[in-house]
């Protein structure tokens, strides 16, 4: 490698002395993709990546005219949808861009979850991933607040007022959050800096832990490609050929993600009113919708018990376990592989169920 | 010198493994006489694990302390001036039978209700199950949160459907001069 630079360009040379690009070639090159059935999980992560890389940008875009401010906020958004030149459009990106990240995450996720490539020693890559979304999350939620229109404000209310409820510390987080008893300006400000500051720094900083985790140990392999006789496991490099089919399934995800803002320009809608009933049909985004439904479905009381909170410790210990199954999965037994399993079966269709039906009712 | 401090190492392992048998190895240097709690003596790396440990909590308090004291939303941050007693809504005209109005009372919003057969009624509009806004709905003839669907009676503020708990807040509705007047009930 070291002489193939060395007789490229002077530029090259250059480089090379200082920044040991041979080493990172050499690395990318010894890194190797597994081919089987279920390759195309392995691109999830790098969607989710260029998603990313989209959101810091047009995040950083929309900064510049919007104003976190209550009288302003709604305005603000309003002059970017309609008089700034391709305002809409990276508002649009944004949005979008939001929504299709949580979903690429929330695939991923499940992929490496029913590849079980979670097992020793990639625990705290699968654990890092699962902060990483719950991290997306909060970036949904404090950013649907910001443009201060009637849908936003009712779900921060119903958000926090649910989180309020949760034992413990619950109450004065919410409270912090809030900045005092409704939503007002207080909360604007304290959703903006998290949105534009706290969760960027979070997210990116767990975002280099995970990656170098996946450098670290290399790509998973399920059990079944690593069971087959050593010629029969075929492999391809990362540098270049993965890489370069990487780059082609970015290209798509950003067409995706294009054609979406195209056809379906992100609205605004009315400003919101905090003394104004709340708007018929209101719901969270699709992310949020299963809880939502969840909660709707628990009675107000079960027996001594409030309802919500009911529902939010057993979604709480239902979400626990996703998180911990995992670490006692390690293939030494059958049957605890085959319950991780059919524990994710029933919360992915249960998720998908409550989804679709909080989406129809 | 390496070989030296390899063992004493060593040593301090032990002795922080079982207490008890320090005091036979005890060294001079290794050890120093803290027999505070009458539990034998603590050996130097335990007590710097400790002090450390400590040091590292106190730290952690003072920097989140003021941090969370910033953070923490003040009682005074109430506006005292949006504290109402009473309060003209509309006139009576304004507000046909079967309809009612939204509005804000002080810091809270409130809802006032003019019922199919004439009578006025007012409540603070918080949903009693998770504080959202309702309003009523003249197709039901009732009061209605969009949240979850949770449903009142429009003339009691009673709860009769969905996840709410408890009724909703009554406040005092009177006609005066043509006027509906609203006030603490
Ligand atoms: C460094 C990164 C980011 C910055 C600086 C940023 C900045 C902003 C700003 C200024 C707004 C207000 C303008 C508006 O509402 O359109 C906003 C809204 C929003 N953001 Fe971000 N953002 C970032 C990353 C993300 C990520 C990673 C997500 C989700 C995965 C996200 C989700 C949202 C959502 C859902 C909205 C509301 C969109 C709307 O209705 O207009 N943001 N963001
Ligand atoms: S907040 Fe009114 S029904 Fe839930």
């Amino acid at each position: 490698m070291v002489g193939d630079t060395r007789r490229g360009n002077k530029l090259l040379g250059f480089l090379e002395e200082r920044f040991a690009l041979s080493t990172l070639l050499h690395l990318a090159e010894k890194k190797k993709v597994p081919i089987h059935r279920h390759s195309v999980w392995y691109y999830m992560g790098g969607i989710a990546a260029i998603y990313l890389a989209v959101q810091v940008v047009t995040g950083i875009l929309l900064m510049v005219y919007y104003v976190p401010e209550i009288q302003s906020a709604h305005a603000s958004i309003l002059k970017i949808n309609s008089q700034i030149d391709f305002g809409w459009f990276i508002r649009s990106l944004h949005s979008w861009g939001a929504n299709l990240m949580i979903a690429v995450v929330v695939l991923h996720l499940f992929s490496t979850y029913f590849m079980k490539a979670y097992r020793r020693p990639r625990e705290f890559t699968w654990l890092s991933g699962l902060l990483l979304l719950v991290l997306c999350m909060a970036f949904g939620f404090t950013g649907y607040l910001l443009p201060w229109d009637d849908v936003s404000f009712f779900a921060t209310k119903i958000g926090l007022d649910v989180a309020a409820k949760t034992p413990v510390l619950g109450g004065v987080i919410a409270d912090l959050l809030r900045g005092g008893e409704a939503i007002s300006q207080a909360t604007i400000s304290r959703f903006f800096v998290i949105h534009v500051a706290v969760l960027p720094i979070c997210l990116l900083g767990l975002l280099g832990g995970h990656l170098l985790f996946v450098q670290m140990h290399g790509m998973s392999e399920p059990d079944a490609f690593k069971n087959l006789p050593a010629p029969k496991k075929t492999y391809e490099k990362f540098f270049p050929n993965f890489f370069f089919k990487d780059i082609l399934v970015w290209i798509l995800a950003l067409n995706v993600l294009f054609v979406l803002v195209m056809l379906a320009p992100w609205g605004i809608g009315p400003e919101a009113d905090p003394f104004g009933a709340a708007p018929i049909g209101i719901k969270p985004e699709w992310y949020f919708l299963s809880m939502f439904q969840f909660l709707k479905l628990v009675p107000p009381m079960i027996g001594p018990i409030e309802g919500e909170l009911f529902g939010i410790l057993l979604m709480g210990i239902a979400a626990l376990a996703f998180a911990v199954l995992p670490l006692l999965d390690q293939g030494q037994s059958k049957s605890i592989s085959k319950l991780a399993t059919a524990y994710g079966v029933i919360i992915a269709i249960a998720a998908i169920a409550l989804s679709v039906w909080g989406a129809l009712s | 010198m390496e070989d030296n401090s390899a063992t004493k190492i060593e040593e301090e392992d032990k002795s922080s493994q079982k207490p008890e048998a320090s005091e036979s190895h005890a060294e001079a240097d290794s050890h120093w006489d803290l027999d505070i709690l009458g539990e034998g003596q603590v050996g130097r790396g335990t007590l710097m694990r400790t002090a450390m440990g400590g040091i590292a909590l106190l730290w952690g308090g003072m920097t989140l302390y003021p941090i969370y004291s910033y953070l923490k939303p003040k009682a005074s941050d109430k506006d005292e001036q949006t504290k109402v007693t009473s309060l003209e809504v509309c006139k009576v005209d304004e507000l046909p039978k079967g309809s009612g109005r939204n509005f804000r009372f002080g810091s809270t919003p409130a809802l006032v209700i003019h019922t199919p057969d004439g009578e006025i009624h007012a409540f603070k509009a918080i949903c009693t199950h998770l504080g959202c806004t309702v309003q009523y709905r003249n197709d039901k003839d009732a009061i209605w949160c969009a949240c979850h669907g949770g449903q009142y009676d429009s003339h009691s503020g009673k709860n009769v459907a969905g996840p709410p708990p408890k009724p909703l807040a009554p406040l005092k509705a009177e006609v005066v001069n043509g006027k509906i007047v609203v006030s603490q009930a």
